[in-house]
């Protein structure tokens, strides 16, 4: 929030009565926020450098200036004394939202930003609910802005967020304001095409409804939606995210703030690709081979055979993916120590990198599953060579992986063939035992992304059928495994649980705590302090 | 070739001295005027005693707002290590206004040696002249004139063998009224839309390429070489203490005789309107005068024999401004002409601040459903409520400059807004 909060002095001033110290090169917005005062922002945005002061919505009153002043703007001073809400700088404030609506279409009912929209919120907290309009409003009329993104133009406040996100975050020029005065739009720079990586970050920068995913447009209202603080699941970095659901349905991203590894952006990449990752055929109920058929079955039933089976294994090799938890992982890892197999592999999808040079460590990077580092930590193995080998007569022991590029009879004549996943391709249904696991969005967990930072997700779906989070199945195996289910060792029933016997068991985990990873994750091994709800400065109401 | 602007009376030329001879405008024909005297003079001088000079001269800035420029150049950083930069403001766009076109296109080596001396005041080593994108004719006679001087060794590489350098560069807007803003100039300039910027920071302290810049307006430019040729006192004899000087007045409208004059500041505004320019034509009186550009307050027929000095025109409730009284005879509609001074001001609008893009274009729309003969007495609050709201919460002043003469013609010829309204009926003759 404070850069260079070394360098800088500290200075006191009152903020609608409040002392606060506070380094000197934070602005008045900024510094208003410290003691609980959300001065209302249009053009100003945390993650967006420039403070082009433009849009007028933050003028307070500073005692000894003559004029209200922006207090993005400004930079605080020893002995300032503001007032955020003087009856002059309401006044203002109330004034601007009045000539924004005066050519703003008012139609908040079809707008897919109604429930989120800074202009609504600023209205109602400014009262500023009639106008005195009695002319024709000037229509200027919608444009696709990019492959995936519409423009409307009369809804746009000219804030310009999103041609400067494109400039000096995206460092792309590709999007400008086009005419001046009322006239003003957002266009695209003659000739060029907003085909940006990181394009998307501008829809979510638009304060209003101006700049609107065409993939989402008209699909939910706001107020509809459930959302989930979760982890980006499409490339190593991990980008905190939260993941937007209708009836059981993710039908967006938003990227969550978090300093350390995607401020307040993400990928377009990311975005898509998990709405995309919703669909495929997926295993609702355990699955027994028998007669050579699979046959459904319930999950005491399933998991009481394939322990019997499991005892008569004693060679095998592993595979699993890197897109499971890390609490998945270290169950299947306890599973396989239980029955003898050692080691294991697992493939990493490769895909093109990009960068986002205003804050490059936020890459999408090229090993696309957030969960590799999760993985080798838990001794498997990355296997850059093709296809995973046939298991030939051994047995075979699969997590998570969709064994999707691999022959129909892959696996065919292994021994015996567990397949834990969540999805049903024709190598999975060679398995002798088919237990269907959620994927990350039906489940609680948690992942190591490529640095070593572990983070934390939530359940924003209910799992398909009968499907239970893997680290619960493969617990359960694991203590039927010990004394036969009787219940002497007890299989943890919470995330929670499963995290803390993992955290004990892996020394290089040893530091961790559930609590402390918290929303914003915690590296391995590191001694950084972790602040489990540390505030990040506000891009809106 | 009699300037055609020339008044019967006998009045001061100092800066309009040999307009109308078109051998000024070239160097040789120039030279022989006693051209570029005051630059070597100037080249003798350290760049402090250029700018003391100008300062005890009094010479205030001719753009409009009336800074006194010896103090503006006197914020420049002393050390010489960082490129400094003049900018010469010849985007001369407020309605009313033709001074700056005039000195450019009749004596643009006046204006070359003014730059060429400020910016040794200011340690600047390079200038930028930015024209008015319309200002075609105007550019190709001062381009002229640019490569004369660097052929002759005025400008360029070490000026008249002085080991002093200094560039000259015309660039040519686009075609912007924001961009005669300094800063909305200075974005222009740089390749930018011509968008002002919040100051601070202060051009003197970050301006172009975000090294220390001056911006200053033409005529205040031209005005420097006599200073320094002939001292600040010769040119205190003329005006008042606090506006020393002359100054072209750029007098349009219902006039008989319109047209740009030199004059002394201080003359009555009386006195111009009706003595130098023989008042309305056909008879008719005059109604109103915007006495300073088209963003100045209006004054009526009984308020002008106010003395055309900054403090004067201030204390008569308006300001001089760019010194370029249009004046409106009884037959004029001053609603209309409001009315298209706010589409004016609408249309200009660089779009930044919410104020400035839907205010002004608002008002416009509101004088021109009264116009129609729609409107209400509430629109009257209102266009009063939108001034109020409009006044210093921008970045710029371009709101400010739609609400002086908005406010005044409420406040003085209310009568016609009335009138409209109810009767549908205007007070013009």
């Amino acid at each position: 929030m404070y850069g260079n909060v070394k360098t800088a002095e500290l200075v006191s001033l009152r903020i609608d009565g409040t002392e606060i110290s506070v380094p000197s090169n934070t602005s008045v917005i900024e510094a208003a926020e410290a003691v609980g005062v959300l001065v209302p922002r249009y053009c100003y945005h945390p993650g967006i450098p420039s403070r082009p002061a433009q849009c007028r919505v933050c003028l307070v009153e500073i005692e000894g200036q003559p004029k209200l002043q922006p207090s993005c703007n400004i930079s605080v001073q020893e002995g300032m004394v503001v007032h955020t809400a003087s009856e002059e700088a309401r006044s203002a404030r109330r004034s601007v939202i009045e000539l924004l609506l005066v050519n703003h279409p008012l139609d908040c009912p079809i707008c897919d930003a109604a429930g989120q929209c800074m202009l609504q919120d600023y209205a109602f907290e400014t009262r500023q609910l009639a106008s005195r309009l009695n002319e024709e409003k000037l229509v200027m009329g919608r444009d696709r802005i990019a492959e995936d993104i519409l423009y409307f133009a009369d809804r746009c406040i000219i804030c310009t967020r999103c041609v400067r996100f494109m400039r000096e975050v995206a460092e792309d020029d590709a999007l400008i304001v086009a005419q001046r005065g009322y006239r003003a739009y957002i266009d695209t720079f003659p000739g060029a095409v907003l085909d940006n990586p990181f394009r998307g970050n501008i829809v979510d920068v638009c304060p209003v409804g101006a700049l609107v995913h065409e993939d989402f447009l008209f699909k939910a209202r706001f107020w509809d939606l459930d959302q989930t603080a979760s982890v980006c699941p499409s490339c190593s970095t991990g980008c905190n995210v939260t993941i937007d659901t209708v009836e059981n349905q993710i039908v967006r991203l938003k990227p969550r703030h978090n300093s350390e590894v995607n401020s307040y952006w993400m990928c377009d990449h990311g975005r898509k690709h998990l709405i995309m990752s919703n669909r495929g055929l997926r295993p609702e109920a355990p699955l027994l081979r028998r007669d050579g058929k699979l046959v459904p079955t319930g999950w005491g039933e399933a998991l009481t055979w394939v322990a019997e089976r499991l005892r008569e294994v004693s060679r095998g090799m592993a595979i699993v993916s890197p897109h499971a938890a890390n609490e998945s992982l270290f169950y299947f890892r306890t599973l396989l120590d239980r029955i003898g197999i050692a080691g294991g592999t697992f493939r990493v999808e490769q895909g093109e990198e990009a960068i986002l040079p205003g804050f490059p460590k936020l890459q999408l990077r090229a090993d696309r599953a957030p969960n590799a580092s999760g993985a080798e930590l838990h001794g498997f193995e990355r296997f850059d060579g093709g296809a995973h080998s046939d298991p030939g007569g051994d047995a075979v022991a699969v997590l998570e992986d969709p064994l999707g590029e691999l022959p129909d009879e892959w696996g065919r004549e292994a021994s015996f063939f567990l397949y834990v996943g969540n999805r049903l391709s024709p190598a999975a249904r060679n398995a002798h035992a088919i237990l269907p696991v959620t994927t990350f969005a039906e489940m609680e967990g948690t992942f190591t992304n490529f640095e070593g930072r572990v983070q934390r997700f939530h359940q924003a779906l209910q799992p398909a059928g009968l499907a239970r989070p893997a680290w619960l199945v493969l617990a359960r195996l694991v203590s039927l495994l010990e004394d036969g289910g009787d219940g002497g060792v007890a299989a943890p029933t919470l995330a929670s649980e499963a995290f803390q016997v993992m955290v004990r068991a892996t020394p290089a985990m040893a530091d961790l705590e559930w609590a402390s990873v918290g929303l914003k994750g915690a590296r391995l091994g590191s001694t950084e302090a972790a602040v489990p709800h540390a505030q990040a400065p506000a891009e809106g109401a | 070739m009699a300037y055609p602007y020339r008044d019967d009376r006998e009045t001061t030329t100092v800066l309009s001295r040999h307009m109308g001879e078109p051998e000024a405008r070239t160097l040789s024909g120039w030279l022989e005027r006693g051209g570029y005297e005051a630059l070597g003079t100037a080249l003798e001088m350290e760049p402090d005693e250029i700018t003391e000079i100008v300062k005890e001269s009094g010479l205030r800035g001719r753009g409009g707002a009336g800074f006194p420029t010896g103090m503006k150049w006197g914020f420049m950083p002393k050390e010489n290590g960082r490129a400094h930069y003049l900018c010469c403001n010849a985007d001369e766009s407020e309605p009313g206004a033709f001074k700056d076109r005039e000195i450019m296109r009749w004596t643009p080596h006046l204006m070359i040696e003014g730059c060429l001396i400020a910016a040794r005041a200011i340690r600047a080593g390079h200038v930028y002249i930015y024209v008015r994108g319309e200002f075609f004719p105007v550019v190709r006679v001062l381009n002229q004139a640019v490569v004369e001087a660097y052929e002759a060794g005025y400008i360029g590489r070490s000026v008249l063998g002085s080991g002093w350098s200094c560039d000259i560069t015309v660039h040519l807007g686009a075609g912007a009224y924001i961009a005669g803003e300094e800063t909305g100039l200075m974005s222009s300039l740089m390749g930018g839309r011509a968008e002002p910027w919040m100051k601070p920071p202060f051009p003197a302290a970050r301006g172009i390429f975000g090294a220390p810049t001056t911006v200053n307006n033409v005529e205040t430019l031209a005005s420097v070489p006599g200073i320094v040729a002939n001292g600040s006192a010769w040119y205190r004899q003329w005006g008042s203490d606090e506006s020393p000087g002359t100054k072209l007045w750029c007098c349009s409208g219902h006039l008989v005789k319109p047209g740009n004059y030199e004059l002394e500041l201080g003359v009555p505004l009386s006195e111009i309107i009706y003595d130098v320019c023989g008042g309305a034509p056909d008879g008719k009186r005059v109604r109103a005068v915007i006495p300073g550009g088209s963003s100045t307050p209006f004054l009526t027929a009984d308020e002008l024999d106010c003395e055309t000095t900054y403090e004067g025109m201030q204390a008569a409730g308006s300001s001089l401004g760019t010194a370029s009284p249009i004046v409106m005879d009884e037959s004029t509609c001053l609603l209309s002409a409001m009315r298209r001074i706010a589409q004016f001001y609408a249309h200009e609008s660089c779009g930044q601040c919410v104020q400035c893009r839907e205010g002004t274009e608002w008002i416009a729309k509101i004088l021109r459903r009264i116009e129609d003969g729609d409107g209400e007495m509430k629109d009257i609050d209102t266009l009063y409520d939108l001034c109020e709201q409009l006044t210093g919460r921008t970045i710029c002043v371009l709101a400010d400059s739609v609400v002086f003469p908005l406010r005044s013609s409420l406040d003085k010829f209310r009568d016609e807004y009335e009138s409209h309204i109810q009767q549908d009926a205007c007070t013009a003759t």
